[in-house]
């Protein structure tokens, strides 16, 4: 297998490796901090900060550490890292912090982080690896802050906080689906967003693990 | 090589340098930016007593709020037990949250008492006074807390100067349910409280949040509140801990020495 470019793993992931789309990684968090676009746009720059620089030093010391500990090292690079990111936060921007809470302390689990680290960065110089965690990061912002207008859109009415559609509470005409508020909807569109991909690039789609045989007669079955 | 990378002794040295690196990159992190997150907790904490006071409006800048707090709000000392002012701490930089947890400055409540499972009540508090243009008092804030469903709610019920009428009421902080209990929070319910009479017709404490709708023929509307859809245990939080902090072992005998001219 030749060297992937710098290119090729920062812009791979978007679409044609999704994380959320096509590995299927980072789906809690996607359905709890996406009910309206400023959480998830702050949660997406905190990820993709912490995803490549987890990767950058992972991959630095990664010639350095025994495989009998290498998840641990992980664990506790990842973890400050993430312990920086929510002081930042609180320092900075009180009040999304706030409204974040403990989804910023989460990441640490997010199975994207770790599996980066482990799959890529363990095995790629520290440039490469950095970039990659950053292009991952970006596929599961572009995910995020997809969910995040259709859902703040669509069960607020409003863009960043900013009224798009009068609500009827508020005397306006749009009836909001406060379905879209709650977690649960989140999966739904995150299906629909994985269906729309699949049609555009088809090679994504799985090949089934198995086929339904015929239908056989009744005589046989019994 | 690969043999002497996964040496015990070699194992040791990595997980140590990597704990040291990390742990000195945390707690640099976490004192150098204590002091700008300070400054933040108590901007926001101030921005609510404001909002709660119904002065100033929530798109303020932070200097804004800064000035229009030092401007028209007073903090004052109050010891609980005697329910009056006090000068025995400075108001300013009391913490009656710390010295809640200072058994020297705290007492502990027994089972009847904790009507807001709060365990310790702090003996000085500090409450916040609006003063009208002659001194006379126009709104008097009260801190209050108490426990919810899944957390203690900490927040503010703002009187006005009759020491009856609930001019605002709301919680800068909890970690109830988002959407059920978290519906504390709903700038529609908070807007239910102001006008509220906290006081019935014979001084008894009549304030409660009510299950379901409140019928406005009833005689007591003016004391009942609309309870939260799906948040029955949070609203009984809400209800123990005004019981609790308009009762005798919290503001109540303070307001009652306020009312009589003598705090």
């Amino acid at each position: 297998m030749s060297q992937p470019t710098i290119k090729q793993v920062l812009l791979d992931p978007v679409f044609n490796n999704n994380p959320i789309g096509l590995q299927m990684l980072g789906i809690c968090s996607a359905l709890a901090v996406t009910s309206n676009l400023n959480t998830a746009l702050v949660m997406s720059i905190a990820l993709t900060l912490v995803c490549g620089f987890s990767n950058l030093f992972i991959s630095l010391i990664r010639s350095q550490i025994p495989s009998s500990i290498r998840m641990i090292v992980q664990m506790v690079i990842i973890a400050s890292l993430v312990i920086l990111v929510d002081q930042v936060l609180k320092a900075y921007a009180y009040s999304l912090s706030k409204q974040l809470s403990v989804f910023v302390g989460l990441i640490i689990t997010n199975c994207i982080v770790m599996g980066r680290a482990e799959a890529f960065a363990m095995q790629n110089p520290p440039v490469l690896s950095f970039f990659d965690g950053i292009g991952n990061g970006l596929g599961y912002s572009i995910m995020l802050i997809g969910l995040g207008i259709v859902r703040e859109l669509f069960g607020a009415g409003k863009l960043m906080g900013y009224t798009v559609f009068q609500s009827i509470n508020d005397g306006g005409w749009y009836l909001p689906n406060g379905m879209l508020l709650l977690p649960p909807s989140a999966f739904f569109l995150i299906g629909l967003f994985i269906w729309a991909i699949r049609v555009w690039k088809k090679e994504q789609v799985e090949a089934p693990d198995f086929r339904m045989a015929p239908q056989v007669s009744k005589q046989e079955a019994y | 090589m690969s043999s002497q990378k996964e040496s015990t002794a070699r194992t040791l040295v990595v997980a140590l340098m990597v704990c040291l690196v990390c742990s000195i990159f945390v707690a640099g992190a976490a004192v150098a930016l204590r002091p700008t997150q300070i400054e933040n907790a108590q901007l926001d904490k101030q921005r609510n007593i404001l909002a709660i006071a119904g002065l100033g409006s929530p798109s303020m800048s932070g200097a804004e709020v800064k000035a229009l707090f030092g401007d028209r709000i007073i903090a004052r000392l109050v010891d609980l037990d005697s329910g009056r002012f006090s000068d025995e701490f400075d108001a300013q930089t009391f913490d009656p949250l710390a010295a809640a947890k200072d058994p020297a400055l705290s007492k502990n409540l027994t089972g009847g008492e904790d009507v807001a499972s709060i365990n310790r009540r702090e003996n000085y508090t500090v409450v916040y006074v609006v003063e009208g243009a002659d001194q006379q008092m126009e709104t008097l804030i009260l801190p209050v807390r108490g426990y919810g469903l899944w957390s203690t709610l900490h927040g503010f019920l703002a009187l006005q100067g009759d020491l009856n009428t609930v001019q605002g009421f709301g919680f800068y902080q909890h970690a109830e349910t988002p959407g059920l209990g978290g519906e504390v929070d709903n700038p529609n319910w908070r807007g239910l409280w102001p006008g509220k009479e906290v006081f019935n017709d014979d001084g008894q404490l009549a304030i409660r949040v009510i299950k379901g709708n409140v019928d406005a023929a009833s005689p007591n509307a003016d004391h009942q509140v609309d309870g939260l859809a799906g948040a029955t245990l949070t609203a009984n939080g809400v209800n123990n801990l005004l019981n609790y902090w308009l009762g005798e072992n919290g503001f109540g005998s303070f307001i009652d020495n306020l009312r009589a001219g003598e705090a």
